[in-house]
């Protein structure tokens, strides 16, 4: 299917992923934050789909916006007291860290600006109908092993998780 | 514009890989007007059929028959006073039944109701609706912790943990489905929902009788699934009211309550969907290869007119059944009325130019109903699960069952294609 | 502003580098751990734009399948550090990181 309004597309949903970026990180309460970063997972898989990677995009949906972000949820309605919320907010380093996230700012715009040369026009607009095909065939190909080390990555973590919150080892 | 309209009518895609927005529009608001409707049927049939299983009548006042009911009901909810709780997040509590609606009805996007007849044909179709069903989760989540009280927030942990749970046994049940799709000639399946019934239409039998009994066991570990995933019973511990006053909406009242209800009922049909679409063909009339035909074809297709006429005869046979009451002649005459409504209906769906496109929408739409009657059904008779066991069953016999099927599946799936393409 | 409209890979990029931005002042400057959490998710997030914007550029899918990896690696690290977070909450009650110091309790 031919691109539909690309530019229009892109500058709203990286405008939606700015903002909610931005209401992650100055929200008091962490609900808010824990919206704000749903939110910004959707316009993600959204932009996921502009780059035609449909696969990548549903599985941004299910295991981050479904998944890992009602786990936060859940998390945040055990630890959240009311008399966290009344404390301050931002660290007492925070001008240090504004000033580091700012030359590391800078650092990517002179990176982007000098290079700019180096990324070439973009291809023809690949093909999306078998992209599912195209990704399991590299997954249990190529990657085989990456796959197999991933799962047990997993089953690393669900067991490192339950023995972390058990009440007695 | 009328060429750009009418150069979509020839085409053989759905509007949304043709890149038609105009007709994209028009299916999205068809598909919206119809759900609405569909839920507000569903409403009404569910008080109905459940009396009648409990022997009793069900609403008879309102209309005839209590066919006004729903209608009651939403002026009723749209007129009553909006509550929100003193400490309530009032963002939180505002925005958590537009997230359910939200889940809810964005699953339509890929639901086929024939081979054309779907918003659009995502290549990852049913891994979209799973993602975006399990978003719903959110929302209830939500609504428990911003209501700021005890009950609503148990419900909403007892009904996310239980929604969470069974979303690992519907996603196998799923993939074993999704495994019988590759067992054509390139050996590629594919997760686009069209793809899925054109598959079955290829392989010449419906999934659930694929590798008899493994579609069965999955279409069974599904069916029980998707009970649990949208909180009816027998698993309705979460929003029980002799257990939880009403669980996670107990403080919503008027409009916000509506969204949450309007919410579960969407998302049963869409869920319904999903099995109807993996399982039972989708869109395909029964037998479409076996019964095949320009005569096998026209007898199938007279079928959407005959369950009109149907429903007509049943309107004008209860008009009859009336009291012979001088108060009661409004509700006979509005009834007759109906069913003459309902007839002409019929009759146009006679039509062959109408029936012919409308056949596939007839036979998946009868599909989902009969998946409707089930809920009804499952909820009048089977006795509600205690929270422990409803944990145990998803997580110690559904999710065995599942991987047990699709191992078995795909060992089976294997052995047909060596020996038989080898 | 004939550049702003065509989007090329460097306005992907440009996007990736700024949520990677806000993840790191996310940080380094909140006190709330589960906000710390939830900012390191957002580095991560702008790490896999930017591997799906370069898989669109170049047309092989090694950019999707490895942004594939790093869901899953952002899922179960999300997993053990919450159960970090909760067993630490339950000795100490609370959630604020400058907390966090003592090497031995």
């Amino acid at each position: 299917m031919a691109p539909v309004a690309t530019p229009f597309f892109f500058y709203l949903l990286s405008g939606i992923m700015l903002i909610g970026g931005v209401l992650v990180i100055t929200r008091k309460n962490p609900v808010h934050s824990a919206l704000a970063l749903i939110v910004t997972l959707l316009a993600q898989a959204s932009i996921y789909l502009m780059l035609y990677a449909p696969f990548v995009a549903g599985v941004q949906i299910i295991l981050y916006a479904g998944g890992i972000m009602v786990l936060f949820l859940f998390v945040i309605m055990l630890v959240s007291v009311d008399r966290v919320q009344r404390e301050r907010q931002f660290n007492s380093q925070w001008v240090v860290g504004i000033i580091a996230a700012t030359a590391l700012g800078g650092l990517f715009m002179a990176v982007y600006t000098k290079g700019k040369d180096i990324f070439p026009e973009h291809a023809l607009p690949m093909v999306e109908s078998d992209n599912t095909q195209q990704i399991a065939m590299k997954l249990y190909g190529q990657y085989m092993f990456a796959f197999e080390i991933a799962s047990l990555l997993l089953l690393v973590a669900i067991i490192g998780a339950v023995v972390m919150a058990k009440k007695r080892i | 514009m009328f060429a750009y309209i009418k150069s979509y009518l020839s085409s053989a895609q759905t509007p949304g890989a043709a890149g038609n927005m105009f007709w994209v529009l028009v299916y999205i608001l068809v598909i919206f007007t119809g759900l609405a409707i569909a839920v507000m049927l569903m409403t009404w049939l569910e008080r109905k059929v459940l009396a009648h299983m409990q022997v009793r009548l069900g609403p008879m006042r309102v209309g005839p028959h209590g066919l006004l009911q729903p209608i009651a009901d939403s002026l009723k909810l749209l007129l009553k006073e909006d509550i929100m709780p003193a400490e309530a997040d009032a963002f939180v509590f505002w925005i958590a039944p537009f997230i359910v609606v939200l889940a809810a009805f964005t699953v339509f996007v890929v639901i086929p109701f024939g081979p054309t007849h779907a918003i659009t044909d995502m290549n990852i179709g049913i891994l979209f609706m799973l993602g975006v069903s399990s978003l719903s989760v959110l929302g209830i989540v939500m609504a428990g912790w911003a209501s700021n009280s005890h009950y609503p927030l148990i419900g909403a942990l007892r009904s996310s943990a239980q929604m969470v749970s069974y979303e690992v046994a519907m996603g196998l049940a799923v993939v074993s489905a999704i495994l019988m799709t590759s067992l054509n000639a390139e050996g590629t399946g594919t997760l686009s929902m069209i793809g899925i019934v054109q598959a079955q239409l290829a392989q010449h039998e419906w999934f659930i009788f694929k590798f008899f009994p493994l579609g069965l066991i999955a279409f069974f570990i599904f069916a029980v699934a998707m009970i649990a995933e949208t909180n009816r019973a027998p698993f309705d511990l979460a929003e029980a009211e002799s257990e939880l006053t009403a669980g996670f909406h107990t403080e919503y009242s008027g409009f916000r309550w509506s969204l949450f209800f309007l919410s579960e009922y969407t998302a049963m049909i869409a869920v319904s969907s999903i099995a109807v679409t993996l399982w039972l063909g989708g869109w395909l009339r029964p037998f479409p290869n076996l019964l095949s035909g320009p005569t096998w074809d026209r007898a199938f297709s007279l079928f959407p007119g005959i369950a009109f006429l149907f429903l007509a005869a049943m309107c004008f046979f209860n008009a009859t059944r009336m009291p012979k009451h001088p108060l009661f002649r409004i509700q006979t005459i509005g009834l007759a009325v109906f069913g003459i409504v309902l007839g002409l209906i019929g009759l146009i769906l006679f039509i062959p130019a109408v029936s012919m496109r409308v056949q596939d929408i007839f036979w998946f739409s009868a599909k989902v109903g009969g998946f409707m009657y089930l809920y009804i059904w499952y909820r009048g008779t089977f006795p509600r699960y205690r929270f422990d066991q409803l944990m145990q069953m998803g997580w110690k016999v559904l999710l065995p069952l599942g991987l047990g099927v699709l191992i078995l599946t795909a060992g089976v799936a294997l052995l047909q294609q060596k020996l038989w393409h080898p | 502003m004939e550049s702003m409209l065509h989007i090329t890979t460097l306005h992907y990029l440009v996007l990736g580098a700024a949520l990677f931005l806000l993840g790191v002042i996310g940080v380094l400057t909140r006190r709330n751990v589960v906000i710390v959490l939830m900012s390191i998710e957002l580095i991560l997030n702008a790490v896999n734009l930017n591997l799906v914007a370069f898989s669109r550029m170049w047309g092989g899918l090694h950019g999707q399948v490895f942004a594939i990896f790093v869901i899953t690696d952002a899922a179960a690290e999300a997993a053990v550090g919450l159960g970090i977070l909760i067993a630490f909450f339950r000795n100490k009650e609370t959630v604020n990181i400058d907390e966090v110091n003592l090497l031995k309790w």
